[in-house]
């Protein structure tokens, strides 16, 4: 009884600390892939370690507020993504996604201009945290903080 | 724990437990879809398309907790050599699969109207490809076991151990969001707070505890049909010998 009870302890112990090792080794490759493994550069990464015009990458971040403005031909707009530390200049042509506003997040893929701007060949909106019904929405903090003590 | 370590015990337990798992997890999981698919409000940005949260976040934590199951009954097989563990671990692969590729397929569906694609190699999307592809080995390399099994050398372990290493994934997953720049949004729901109005988060709560009970109950329904199939087997097994038995000493009669 007591050798069997020490073999579970063996094993146990064993176990633990073979799952610590691959749990660091997993955190280590996951940590070592932060910047490999991101989706996107955000501007403050642009300006720090501008890549060289041409090449293809991903910008993302949000759409400055009244930065949008569509050039005469109708499908060209020229629009300003920041990240609160830095800003780059987008131009994309084509159709943009319905949740394209400004103050929300974009992800545009495309490339640099020797000018700094960015030339979009598509864009993908980027949906926040925040789920919040239409109602809500529309009316002012006040008018909304009331509706929420009512239903309380 | 070990009071469940005689299996006509978990038997007992599980007859009237399963059913009622599955039952009540149909009428929650029902009542929440019906209730947000048809009467919850709108999203403000993203209109109806905010319905799909209700099938596609219980989906995502249900195939997260799948592995979550296979990795601590693999513990328990692997330290305690518990006999109905690798049944338990086998028995939540196979809907921990099929939630996982609910949540892909919901999650493209969803991605298509918000962010303009159906899909990106991003670190959540990605990541939790990689969880379909573990469940899909796993159900392999546990059937390849279970033939060795029955053909008499022991192939569990190897099971319990891949378990075990897949975990790894599960907190990558979880923390995807956070640690690399991505398209999928960060998590709403942390530690006590919650960036879902109340309005999209109680249905999301009821179908999630719901979507909960139909996995405890197909696991439960699994875990007793595996062990039915033991038992056919071993029957089968005994029979094969006494009928072997029988020939061989009919056999010596003639000889002599």
């Amino acid at each position: 009884m007591a050798a069997a009870v020490k073999a579970k302890h063996q094993r146990l112990v064993l176990l633990v600390i073979a799952l610590v090792v691959l749990i660091g080794a997993g955190l280590l490759a996951a940590w070592a892939l932060r910047n490999q493994a991101s989706y996107f550069y955000v501007p403050s990464d642009i300006a720090s370690d501008p890549p060289e015009a041409g090449r293809a990458i991903r910008l993302g971040g949000m759409v400055q507020e009244g930065s949008i403005q569509r050039q005469a031909d109708g499908v060209t707009i020229d629009f300003v993504v920041g990240d609160g530390k830095a800003v780059v200049p987008v131009r994309f042509s084509g159709i943009t996604p319905d949740l394209f506003v400004e103050g929300s997040g974009v992800v545009a893929e495309g490339h640099m201009m020797p000018d700094g701007t960015f030339l979009a060949d598509n864009l993908l909106a980027k949906h926040d945290e925040n789920y919040m019904p239409r109602e809500l929405a529309d009316m002012s903090d006040a008018q909304a903080k009331e509706v929420v003590a009512e239903t309380e | 724990m070990h009071g469940f370590a005689n299996p006509a015990r978990f038997l007992r337990l599980a007859r009237w437990l399963t059913p009622l798992c599955l039952l009540l997890g149909l009428a929650l999981a029902a009542g929440a879809l019906i209730y947000g698919l048809l009467f919850a409000p709108a999203d403000r940005l993203m209109g109806d398309t905010v319905r799909i949260l209700y099938i596609h976040v219980p989906a995502a934590w249900l195939g997260m907790g799948g592995w979550t199951t296979i990795a601590i009954a693999s513990l328990v097989e692997l330290v305690w050599r518990h006999p109905l563990a690798n049944i338990a671990a086998r028995a939540a692969a196979v809907p921990g699969a099929v939630f996982t590729a609910i949540c892909l397929v919901t999650g493209s569906i969803w991605g298509r109207p918000t962010w303009g694609t159906w899909w990106v190699w991003d670190g959540r999307l990605t990541s939790m490809l990689v969880l379909l592809l573990l469940y899909c080995a796993y159900i392999a390399l546990a059937g390849a076991a279970q033939r060795d099994m029955a053909a008499g050398s022991g192939g569990s372990r190897v099971t319990a151990i891949f378990g075990l290493v897949g975990a790894v994934n599960v907190p990558i997953i979880n923390r995807s969001v956070v640690w690399w720049n991505s398209l999928h949004q960060p998590p709403s729901i942390t530690m006590g707070k919650s960036a879902i109005d109340p309005a999209f988060l109680t249905p999301l709560l009821i179908a999630t505890l719901g979507f909960s009970l139909l996995f405890g109950g197909v696991v439960l329904a699994r875990m007793r049909m595996l062990l039915a199939d033991i038992q056919a087997e071993a029957r089968l097994r005994r029979k094969a010998q006494k009928a072997q038995m029988k020939a061989e000493l009919s056999a010596g009669a003639d000889w002599q």
